[in-house]
């Protein structure tokens, strides 16, 4: 029975009308806690990456052999440090900055699917709503940069702000490049898009989704602020940039941030490039399909449907956790950039560049119908799973496949335009 | 009290408050801040209300863009360290005067719509028991098709859309694009320096 609720408001469908409530405050409780304890994770790794790199050991004391639990004695260092506010700066925002940064990276979990429909908002234009969501978190960063009342926090402040403003751009031009060829913004539709082997993800749909993946991954890197594109916190002249005068839990809220956002953009990157949830070994996904939808229907056991979902989020967060890892891993590896050159790299690289795919993306099928007599390189079933994905979604098409495309296209067209405008 | 009423008294008293907390703060960042607020709760209205697009538009556009662009503009001019904006008298109450018209006009126009009328779901969404998918409806009316209008007799289909008020707002913003990377391009001097006496 408890398998069988389809969502936790479900399960707590007695108490009335507050069952929403209570499964709101659940999901943002499991939420919190995931990206306090994840970053541990991450830092362990960033860490040990970072030691084996630069061929040392990293931590080796605290918890046994490999030191597992040093982020944990760091985290007990940072809950007991003096939370304190500089005389210079304007108290009330340098308070809440931290918490603006938390809520928009936080906030952008509310609609990314870790398996099939196990997604807090199923929403139809959920890529639209999580990149809204991802571009609040600069203000968090410029209002910590304002008000500290510190030169290095407004330079720094200024130069991330200036950063990841530009990168927005690209970014989002790279999210369309696989939209066109999934056609939906729903988030839950287009990792459903892909099942089967791992020729159906949208990487290797066209080449230029297989270009557009490394560009996002690129565009997402910097847009996390990550190094080699952290000028903005330089150590060695900003002294750490916008939050050079913050200390203690408020100062980890914004690490909290940080990776809970580098988690999500990955998270995105592997739903609309590399399959989502899917194991990209055909006759698995297949049958991972059939046991979720007869534990749906009641025609199979729900305990069977569940635990493909399980195995669904465990193949999710391990694609999204080998993004993180690249990106600790590319710290480690490349030379910071000057700042005018990761805005150069931005404006006159990746912007043309992401506008090319964009362009080229939607000329594909034009060119693969005249010369192939159909959309897709695959003879595959992309365009039977697309159907189904959308019939599953109830939506009643009136129109033919070719003009709810040309729909995307130009929806796609309107949100670069509004992204260009800014 | 249902959830949906609790949380819409949550968000629009939020919105109200930090509105009238734009007004009263006098620091400019601090405006932006309650300003985002504001708005972020106005969004997660339309989040409410199902319409999901019209809220992630309303974060994208007001809260990511102008409202950056506006701090950035503090940030760039501010001459000292925390720019602030007195009113004096005359303002307050002219302003007053114009927001006192302005609550008028909103409650004319409020309390000159039935409530009580029952409201009817699109066919399209009563057909598909989808509640908040605007997104699909959406663009294709940006493309000039409204297929859960109904066509009146002898009206043209095409016509029923908003397909020319969507490319003349395409081909403006293409417009203000050029025309800010004209005004922010690199300024040359007409005389080379060394000839100048």
């Amino acid at each position: 029975m408890m398998f069988a609720a389809q969502s936790i408001a479900e399960f707590f469908s007695f108490l009335g009308g507050w069952q929403y409530v209570v499964a709101a405050v659940i999901h943002a409780v499991l939420l919190v806690h995931v990206f306090a304890l994840s970053p541990f994770a991450f830092i362990w790794l960033e860490r040990k990456v970072s030691g084996r790199i630069q061929d040392r050991l990293g931590p080796t004391r605290v918890g046994g052999l490999f030191g597992w639990l040093q982020s944990l004695a760091d985290g007990i260092k940072l809950v007991q440090k003096e939370d304190l506010c500089p005389q210079a700066a304007d108290s009330m925002l340098f308070r809440s900055a931290p918490y603006v940064v938390c809520v928009a990276s936080f906030a952008a979990f509310m609609v990314l699917p870790f398996s099939h429909g196990w997604v807090a908002v199923a929403a139809d234009c959920g890529l639209f709503i999580i990149l809204a969501i991802l571009s609040l978190e600069v203000f968090g960063i410029i209002m910590a940069g304002y008000s500290s009342g510190s030169k290095w926090s407004l330079f720094g402040g200024m130069r991330e702000a200036a950063q990841m403003v530009s990168y927005e751009i690209p970014l989002a031009i790279c999210a369309l490049v696989p939209i066109v060829a999934a056609g939906s913004l729903n988030l839950g539709e287009i990792g459903g898009m892909q099942r089967g082997w791992f020729g159906y993800w949208f990487l290797f749909h066209d080449p230029f989704t297989f270009v557009a993946f490394f560009v996002y991954f690129v565009v997402a890197t910097a847009s996390c602020k990550r190094a080699p594109f952290d000028l903005a916190e330089a150590e060695s002249e900003l002294v750490g940039g916008f939050h050079t005068e913050y200390s203690g839990m408020r100062w980890s809220y914004f690490f909290m941030g940080e990776y809970a956002s580098m988690f999500a953009v990955c998270g995105i990157a592997s739903i609309l490039f590399l399959g989502g949830w899917n194991t990209g070994i055909g006759p698995i996904d297949d049958a991972l399909y059939a046991a979720r939808n007869a534990g749906a229907d009641g025609t199979g056991s729900p305990a069977l449907g569940y635990l493909a979902n399980v195995l669904g989020v465990f193949v999710f967060v391990s694609k999204a956790s080998f993004g993180v890892f690249v990106q600790v891993w590319l710290r480690w590896t490349l030379p910071r950039l000057r700042i005018d050159q990761v805005m150069t790299t931005c404006l006159k690289y990746l912007v043309p560049i992401s506008c090319f795919l964009f362009l080229g993306a939607i000329l594909w099928p034009l060119a693969l119908v005249t010369t192939l007599g159909r959309t897709t390189w695959t003879s595959g079933p992309l365009g039977e799973l697309v159907a189904e994905e959308v019939r599953e979604n109830q939506v009643t098409r009136s129109l033919s496949a070719a003009d709810v495309g040309g729909v995307a296209v130009r929806a796609a067209e309107g949100v670069v335009e509004k992204e260009l405008v800014r | 009290m249902s959830g949906e009423a609790f949380l819409f008294t949550v968000f629009a008293a939020m919105t109200c408050f930090s509105a009238i907390a734009v007004v009263v703060s006098q620091t400019v960042v601090r405006m932006a801040f309650w300003l985002v607020i504001s708005l972020g709760s106005t969004a997660a209205l339309f989040f409410l209300a199902n319409a999901d697009f019209v809220g992630a538009a309303q974060l994208l556009i007001y809260v990511g863009g102008t409202l950056v662009l506006l701090v950035f503009g503090v940030m760039l001019t501010a001459s000292g360290p925390y720019m602030k904006i007195g009113t004096s008298t005359g303002e307050t109450v002219v302003a007053g005067l114009i927001g006192l018209l302005f609550l008028f006009v909103v409650f004319a126009s409020v309390s000159g719509v039935n409530w009580r009328q029952p409201v009817t779901a699109s066919a399209d969404n009563v057909a598909t028991g989808a509640v908040g998918n605007t997104l699909r409806p959406l663009g294709l009316s940006f493309l000039g098709a409204r297929p859960e209008s109904g066509v009146l007799p002898g009206e043209d289909a095409a016509g029923t859309g908003y397909l020319l008020p969507f490319e003349i707002v395409s081909v403006h913003l293409l417009v203000v694009l050029v025309g800010a990377s004209y005004l922010a391009r690199a300024k040359r001097r007409a005389v080379p320096v060394n000839q100048v006496v």
